[in-house]
């Protein structure tokens, strides 16, 4: 079986969770025997993976350009200025719709000279390009759907690229999607039929690093809980609903430091927010953290929390997990469909928020027990069996 | 000979509202839920009496009035009977036009279905004597022959415990690990008693009606009175009493009405009289009438629940270990305080259904469990647990 696959970004040139999906699947659908060639739209860098990369070009730019700002996840400020027709500064391109529409005529020209029985495409970005690909060989194509546009903008989609993502699923043989949240969400706002679309949800790879130092740790031995929050700062992660969370949680217990790990473009307004609030003091920003340093983040923490308004999957709460830290997530998330062993809450909900976070706090045994129990939840999510649901589907269409 | 010892048991715990950390010090009001989920009291009150209490202790009647040798026994916790006296009078009436027969045999418990024995052996008197006393004024029957223990909870030195208080006969669970190779089907003495007697549960054909009923994927389905009678008939000649010990909810609440479980039980005392040598007995009828045939040996808790039939239900995750802990930490000051109502509540709190519900053991017997669980997690229910339990600190602390 070859499987011709079609992404827009890859780790470590990668802005967040869909590089790292794409990666742990195509490393678990080669080691089950598939042939894979993976393909991106510029050469990002020098991969060493046990599968062939081939890059499309597109404007020529240098890799010191792409490794600037590479977001596949476009922001509601880049809207505005995309709609009025401005370029977006030291982006990735001179628009992203160009860069999209080029990815696609590229694509077709791999797809003559390659030989696959399926093409894979992950997310808008990439499905112009699988449609050229699968047309180009009259091969099955599957779309593989890690974020709608209607949950990054919290229901306010760019029509542009609500209307992309349409055509990509419903040229599609078979669309994948990362959770039974988000198949609902193409069924109802994409009118997908629900017969056409298989749920995989995502694997974790454990990526634990050590040496990292966390200035968090200091805070720990003045007697400080510690609360994280790792995610892009944008209106669909909800870190807004954290805040008033955390300014009810400090009133009645001022040793508590919530930690805001991630940038986006509402890093400005939360920081505002935190401001108002009053508890600009208890809110820490060290901006995106990777590696080592996010490894340390989460290690040091007590409790995480993903108070996401929309989050098709969430990989972030099973990275905290495995790294010994108990979770708090919202219910609109694909992850909670896998992790039964956590908190969960609705994310406009901050008095209940602020209750749950209280609680881990206060109750040693509570934080103890969702943390060995949803490490457990989060050791059986793994990529093998996520690529064996793939290549199920692919064998369904051959 | 062989006889048939039916005991049915009736508990409703009074469930914890969803008590928040912000209501610690401001609200003491910890079982009045009244919303539309399962946490009101007063609604499951309601539900279970309609599914359940209501149309199996009429048919019971009818039952008893058609055949003369049929009786039953009834564990009824000091909860349950003062959930009905105050959400549905007409159960209570319905019960005790049952007891009035005098065929139907009321069994001893702890007031609040607790684990107090693994505790507090004052509190566990305590709450016998309380249940004692309800029964007294609610049925008018004198302290009952024989005791059951919380969930059938038992071990070696709960028998000798209860021998002391005066009773004549205990029930268990006929678990494995206590029989061995030996059969429930009769009257047993307990190691280290001079004359209490031992009746075990017969799991298999109790559960054949409790749990498997209605299940399709089951051999034997669907199970009919001819047939439950059959495999009765059988240990005819090689045992001499049938303990069948059930949840009583099993009748329309766990068993709904349209698997079958009324028509079932309404031809059953028939079909099992079919046999002349089958009759039914009460527990305390069992242990007069049959000699015991061997010591039980019991080093270890046993009980009815789950697979593993010990106490990992109530007790096997640090939350469970913890609250159980914090709860018996307050024992002292509650003892010696003269609040009455700071005495029942935390006497609520020690119902062994709020440690159930912080089970975390999700895999195999976790449906049980969930499908038990009024709370979203095991977690919330310990939050809100713990929380109520702070409260109940600073009450006490306010009383001086």
């Amino acid at each position: 079986m070859k499987v011709l696959m079609f992404g827009w970004e890859y780790p470590p040139y990668n802005s967040g969770g869909l590089g790292v999906a794409c990666q742990g699947l195509a490393k678990a659908l080669v080691a089950q025997n598939i042939e894979l060639v993976f393909v991106l739209p510029k050469r990002l860098g020098d991969f060493a993976e046990p599968f062939r990369f081939r890059f499309a070009n597109i404007g020529n730019l240098s890799i010191t350009e792409i490794n600037s700002l590479l977001v596949p996840y476009i922001t509601s400020e880049k809207y505005k200025l995309l709609a009025n027709g401005v370029e977006p500064g030291g982006q990735y391109c001179s628009t992203l719709f160009e860069e999209v529409k080029r990815y696609a005529l590229l694509a077709k020209r791999i797809a003559e000279s390659e030989s696959f029985d399926v093409v894979h495409a992950h997310d808008w970005l990439s499905f112009g390009a699988g449609i050229a690909a699968s047309a180009a060989k009259h091969t099955p194509f599957v779309a593989h759907v890690h974020a709608t546009e209607v949950d990054r903008t919290a229901g306010k989609p760019n029509r542009y690229i609500f209307e992309r993502e349409r055509e990509g699923v419903l040229a599609a043989d078979k669309v994948v999607s990362v959770s039974g949240f988000t198949k609902q969400v193409l069924v109802n706002e994409y009118g997908i039929d629900p017969g056409k679309i298989e749920v995989v949800h995502n694997g974790i790879s454990v990526n634990k690093y050590s040496g990292g130092v966390s200035g968090i740790e200091e805070l720990k031995k003045l007697g400080y809980k510690i609360v994280l929050f790792v995610g892009r700062i944008t209106i669909m992660k909800g870190a807004d609903y954290l805040l008033y969370a955390a300014k009810k949680v400090l009133t009645y217990d001022p040793k508590v430091i919530f930690v805001i790990a991630g940038a986006g473009d509402m890093e400005g307004q939360i920081m505002r927010q935190a401001a108002e609030l009053g508890i600009s003091n208890k809110v820490l920003f060290p901006g995106f953290l990777r590696g080592s340093e996010l490894s340390a983040a989460y290690a040091s923490a007590d409790l995480f929390v993903m108070p996401s308004v929309a989050e098709p999957f969430g990989m972030v709460p099973l990275e905290s997990l495995l790294h010994g830290t108990p979770v708090l997530i919202s219910k609109t998330s694909g992850v909670s469909e896998v992790l039964k062993n956590a908190l969960k809450t609705d994310f406009w909900d901050v008095e209940d928020m602020a209750d749950k976070i209280l609680s881990v706090i206060k109750y040693k045994s509570l934080h103890d027990e969702l943390a060995v129990n949803g490490a457990r939840d989060a050791s059986v999510c793994n990529w093998e069996a996520a690529a064996n649901k793939c290549i199920g589907i692919y064998n369904s269409l051959l | 000979m062989s006889s048939i010892c039916f005991y049915f048991q009736v508990h409703q715990p009074l469930r914890i509202k969803k008590y928040r950390y912000f209501d610690i010090g401001t609200k003491s009001a910890y079982f009045d839920d009244d919303s539309e989920s399962n946490l009101n009291n007063k609604r499951i009150i309601h539900k279970v009496a309609g599914k359940s209490y209501l149309p199996t202790n009429k048919l019971l009647l009818e039952l008893i009035k058609l055949h003369p040798e049929f009786k039953v026994s009834f564990s009824l916790s000091g909860l349950a009977i003062e959930q009905f006296e105050r959400f549905s009078p007409e159960t209570l009436e319905s019960f005790q036009r049952l007891v009035d027969t005098g065929r139907v045999e009321v069994l001893s418990e702890t007031y609040y279905h607790s684990l107090s024995f693994l505790h507090s052996k004052d509190e566990f008197k305590s709450q016998i004597e309380l249940h004692a006393k309800k029964l007294k004024a609610v049925f008018g029957v004198n302290k009952p022959e024989v005791f059951r223990n919380t969930e059938l909870i038992y071990n070696n030195d709960l028998a000798v415990e209860v021998e002391k208080m005066g009773y004549k006969g205990i029930l268990a669970e006929g678990a494995d690990h206590i029989l061995g190779w030996r059969s429930p089907n009769f009257v047993y003495s307990p190691v280290g008693v001079k004359k209490i007697k031992i009746l075990l549960k017969n799991y298999k054909l109790s559960d054949d009606i409790a749990f498997r009923f209605s299940e399709k994927t089951w051999k034997e389905y669907p199970l009919t009175s001819e047939k439950f009678a059959s495999w009765a008939n059988a240990i005819n000649g090689n045992g001499e009493v049938i303990n069948l010990f059930m949840d009583y909810e099993t009748f329309g609440e766990h068993q709904w009405e349209d698997t079958g479980i009324f028509n079932f039980l309404r031809a059953l005392p028939g079909e099992l009289l079919k046999h002349p040598d089958n009759d039914f007995v009460t527990p305390s009828e069992a242990v007069k009438r049959y000699k015991p045939v061997g010591a039980i040996d019991a080093p270890n808790y046993v009980s009815w629940a789950d697979v593993e039939r010990d106490l990992s239900a109530w007790l096997s995750n640090s939350m469970q270990e913890d609250a159980m802990k914090k709860l018996y930490a307050l024992e002292d000051r509650v003892q010696k305080s003269k609040n009455r109502k700071i005495k029942e509540d935390w006497r609520r709190l020690t119902t062994s259904d709020h440690f159930y519900y912080m089970c975390v053991k999700w895999f195999n017997d976790g449906d049980v469990h969930a499908y038990f669980n009024p709370y979203d997690s095991p977690y919330d229910a310990f939050r809100y647990y713990m929380n109520v339990l702070a409260d109940m600190e600073i009450r006490l602390t306010k009383n001086g």
